[in-house]
């Protein structure tokens, strides 16, 4: 699988990713910082989580609106894979490339701490090592998690089968409709999701569930 | 040289800037002239209680600093330990507490956003933070509100630049209704050949300025926080900064980027006092002068004045001595991080401080003695009075659950997730341990089994009893919890927070303290590497209790031995480790008294640091050796308390059997030191024993693990979901009332 990674500046948790991807892969994957012109044709494209210019205006603002992301867009277009996470997923909304946006938090504070996912589809590339319904451990660390659609929206995210990942049990953390977690576009190619699996991928991280979802990817990629 | 709008300088100017007669007596001398208003403001900010140390230098000397793991003391950015493998770790904690009591938020950000600089300006990545606050008692009317801005603000700059805030310490006091306490610590990894200082080498050189833009923000910063609080506060509120974790977040990348390619000589974060303090620091510890044209800085805000520009503390700022021929690369650097830099001022042979405004020279002091001639003071003290015995408590009406649930669901004692949950704890990928132990403990990133622990600790309560054995207690706790996670202790860092240092009780209070702190550290080979003094933590007469917190680093050799607190197995075998023969009955101080009696009487805990020691080095020995599998030591609250954690921890009851008789409150909630709760498997049982007799240290079996409930002797049971229940409760309520 070839991967690479996106990089605004104020992005922090790139270092987190490439650990999990050496980890699981044993490969290191490409760097590309925002100021460069062209994406190249990588299997797995990553925008990983972090505060990209601070938040300063919304989450994933200024990011979204940044020249580079044209060629997200064209590489989402060619059908390639893109994986925002966290910030990312902020990114991918605010750059209209996944449908709704990410709200604060309903306790408005900041939380970190693991809760429990079930995956939704299983049928698509990020989610196909996952048993439906089953729920698994992954941390979350934000502020802006609360996945918000209007009802037209989220009939049309239900109608597409384009919910990958739900808080399961009473674990949502942040007040998201439906207690969704992680959404997929249309054409189920563009993943965004708030918690982060990849800091939950070897025994040392307390357990290894969220490895699930980069072996989903390296089987759909086989 | 009075500049147009710049006043007359007077003594009566000079006491406005915080200065008295003997210290303007002192700068006239120095001088031989009446200095510029820009050169007052320079020595106000040198010679300042929080830059100059000038009531506590004396004694700081007698603190140990050195050991075979020392790369560099106290006197940098912060300290540097040898973690061996070529590799360091760099850390300090600091307070920011009177700007946090003004303005929590911000205050509190810049606290964290100034630690952090200190750690990568020596060239080291933060890999790890903790916090350690202290706010008024829960019933006055600011406390939530300052909880609630401190919190957030910790967050919302430790979160946003990328660091694990892996621990920390809350409690409530009233003695801190008008100073609370924000201590923050950080630590980082540097690779020992690739460490970063201060001095200045090479005349002649450029000097840049490199990161955000300077303000009138924090004007007078440090001045404040060197004088006591009065009436006036609310007025004090445009000197906090304003912190920028996202500009700080790419001056760390763009630092350890240009440190890379050998292009800094010399660097220095711009904190208190900004670039007064950064540039004359620079120069004193090179032997050189320093000449800054102030028409050259970065400024965001119209017609500063020089005064200003010299005095401002505006953030995420640094100054570096910058190789000449690799001028290009650095630029190319800090513009792709979008950094502003310019380059302010040179090095210079003359060992003068000269800055230049508007082709005026508008300062001309000597740099050496503005650091080396700040006044200092052998401030009169007295001893503090020792404590009188505890009165006779009649126990016999304890019940012993109803006391350890109204323990775990007080203020001090109870869950500090809502706390936590705030601060990103994992990220980094390395945290293994995260609040919640005894110490937080971070991977070392490169190397597939070390790890490193930290842990802060005080008992304020203690050394407002006995500042001496309260400041040993200090030392010795914070040693003990990293010995419980199976870590090795390298050394610490001390944040000395007090009141008016004029006051001979206090100054008295402020002896006390060092000397236990320098006794304990000698004893337990945990030398000091850095530091800080928060002096003046008065408001309007009253002081705080005398605080002085330590913070730990321990070293793991082998992640995969490391200890946690939670019982791990049902029918397990619980040992007392350091147990004296009645297990522990010192009921003085004890938060059992205050909650239960309402009293704060009696002494502290003694402090003894020989069993102090062979108990945490026989703790070291059974966790290396796969002995242990639970640890936990005892502090707050005493015995119960710990192992009521290690059950919630567990998920696991435990019964300990106690021969019912009027002291098992005693025995139970004793706050005895040098003592920690184990587990091992039953089929060790003998062979940990003989461990403890060659260790010459008692570790009666006490209990055993098992059922869904917890049994203190004759207590009736306590389910876990009620503890539970209780722990968890308090903070949540207690904050979730203020916005009803």
């Amino acid at each position: 699988m070839k991967c690479a990674i996106l990089v605004f500046p104020g992005l922090n948790r790139d270092r987190d990713m490439v650990a999990a991807l050496v980890h699981l892969t044993g490969h290191r994957p490409q760097l590309i910082w925002h100021t460069e012109t062209k994406i190249p044709p990588v299997d797995l494209l990553i925008i990983p989580g972090g505060f990209s210019y601070g938040d300063y205006l919304r989450p994933g603002a200024i990011a979204a609106r940044s020249p580079i992301l044209e060629e997200v867009k064209k590489h989402s277009a060619a059908g390639r894979l893109v994986m925002g996470i966290c910030n990312g997923f902020q990114i991918l909304t605010e750059a209209k490339l996944l449908p709704g946006t990410l709200m604060r938090n309903a306790s408005l504070k900041f939380v970190c701490r693991k809760v429990q996912l079930e995956a939704v589809n299983t049928n698509t590339a990020f989610t196909g090592a996952f048993l439906p319904r089953q729920p698994f451990s992954c941390p979350v660390a934000h502020h802006d998690g609360n996945y918000f659609a209007d009802s037209p929206t989220l009939a049309n995210l239900h109608e597409g089968d384009q919910i990958a990942f739900r808080y399961a049990g009473d674990t949502n953390p942040n007040g998201s409709v439906d207690n969704i977690a992680g959404i997929l576009n249309r054409q189920k190619n563009v993943l965004g999701l708030m918690p982060h699996p990849e800091n939950l991928v070897e025994p040392a991280h307390g357990g290894t569930d969220g490895a699930r979802l980069f072996h989903s990817i390296l089987e759909a990629l086989a | 040289m009075t500049g147009p709008g710049e006043p007359d300088v007077t003594f009566e100017l000079a006491a406005a800037h915080g200065l008295n007669l003997a210290e303007y007596d002192k700068i006239l001398a120095l001088t031989g002239r009446t200095p510029t208003y820009t050169e007052l403001g320079i020595f106000s900010a040198m010679w300042n209680e929080h830059c100059s140390y000038k009531s506590t230098k004396k004694w700081l000397r007698i603190l140990p600093t050195n050991g075979p793991c020392v790369i560099q003391g106290p006197g940098e950015n912060a300290g540097v330990v040898d973690i061996g493998d070529g590799q360091a770790v760099v850390f300090k904690m600091e307070s920011h507490n009177h700007p946090s009591f003004i303005e929590p938020f911000q205050g509190a950000a810049t606290g964290m956003g100034g630690i952090l600089r200190d750690i990568f300006t020596m060239g080291a990545r933060p890999i790890a933070a903790m916090n350690a606050l202290r706010f008024g008692a829960p019933e006055h009317e600011k406390t939530p509100h300052l909880v609630a801005g401190v919190v957030a603000g910790i967050g919302a700059y430790a979160n946003c630049f990328g660091v694990a805030t892996v621990g920390g310490e809350v409690e409530f006091d009233q003695s801190y209704n008008g100073n609370i306490l924000v201590n923050a610590f950080a630590a980082g990894l540097v690779a020992t050949d690739a460490i970063f200082y201060s001095a200045a080498k090479g005349v002649g050189l450029p000097i840049v300025y490199l990161g955000a833009k300077t303000g009138r923000d924090g004007v007078g910063g440090a001045t404040m926080a060197s004088a006591e609080f009065g009436a006036d506060i609310e007025e004090k509120r445009p000197t906090v900064q304003v912190g920028d974790p996202f500009t700080e977040k790419r001056l760390l990348e763009a630092c350890l980027e240009l440190m890379a390619t050998g292009a800094v000589i010399a660097i220095q974060d711009m904190g208190a006092a900004g670039l007064t303090c950064s540039a004359v620091e620079m120069g004193a510890r090179g032997d050189l002068g320093i000449e800054l044209d102030l028409d050259a800085v970065p400024v965001r805000e119209t017609d500063m004045t020089p005064y200003e520009m010299m005095l401002s503390e505006s953030q995420e700022r640094m100054l570096m001595v910058l190789a000449p021929e690799k001028e290009d690369i650095a630029r190319k650097i800090f513009q792709k991080w979008e950094l502003d830099f310019a380059t302010v001022g040179k090095t210079t042979n003359n060992l003068r401080f000269r800055v230049v405004f508007g082709g005026r020279e508008v300062a001309n002091l000597p740099i050496r003695e503005l650091g080396d001639q700040a006044p200092e003071y052998d401030r009169p003290w007295n001893p503090p009075p020792k404590p009188p015995p505890l009165g006779p408590l009649d126990l016999s009406g304890i019940d012993m659950a109803d006391a350890l649930l109204k323990l775990l669901g007080s203020p001090n004692l109870c869950s500090r997730r809502w706390v936590y949950e705030q601060y990103d704890t994992l990220i980094g990928a390395n945290s293994l341990q995260t609040p919640g132990g005894d110490a937080g403990v971070v991977r070392v990133e490169g190397h597939p089994a070390k790890a490193l622990a930290f842990s802060s600790d005080v008992t304020p309560r203690y050394c407002a009893a006995d500042p001496y054995e309260g400041a040993m207690q200090a030392v010795a706790e914070c040693w003990r919890n990293l010995c419980a996670t199976g870590a090795t202790p390298l050394a610490a860092s001390d944040n000395l927070n007090f009141g008016n240092p004029e006051k001979p009780e206090i100054m008295g209070q402020i002896v006390g303290a060092i000397k236990g702190i320098a006794r304990a550290c000698t004893a337990l080979n945990f030398p000091i590497v850095s530091g800080n003094v928060s002096l003046y933590n008065e408001t309007s007469g009253t002081g705080i209790s005398p605080t002085p917190t330590i913070a730990g680093v321990g070293l793991i050799s082998d992640f995969s031995k490391m200890a946690r607190i939670r019982f791990a197995r049902s029918d397990e075998v619980i040992l007392l480790v350091g147990a004296p023969a009645t297990w522990g009955t010192h009921l003085g101080q004890s938060r059992f008294l205050h909650e239960i009696f309402g009293q704060k009487s009696g002494p502290p805990p003694p402090v003894d640091l020989g069993r102090e020691k062979a108990a945490g080095e026989l703790v070291r020995a059974l966790i290396s050796a796969r002995l242990a599998t639970a640890v936990h030591d005892c502090s707050d609250g005493g015995l119960a308390v710990a192992l009521a954690e290690m059950a919630m921890a567990g998920n696991i009851g435990a019964t300990v059997d106690f021969p019912g008789n009027g002291q098992s409150a005693a025995v139970f909630f004793g706050e005895d030191q040098a003592r920690y709760v184990l587990t091992i498997a039953p089929a060790d049982l003998e062979k940990v024993q003989a461990m403890a007799k060659t260790a010459n240290i008692s570790a009666p079996m006490i209990g055993r693990t098992g059922g869904n409930a917890l049994k203190l002797g004759s207590a009736r049971a306590i389910l876990l979901s009620e503890l539970n229940k209780v722990h968890s409760g308090w903070f949540d309520r207690f904050m979730n009332a203020r916005t009803e």
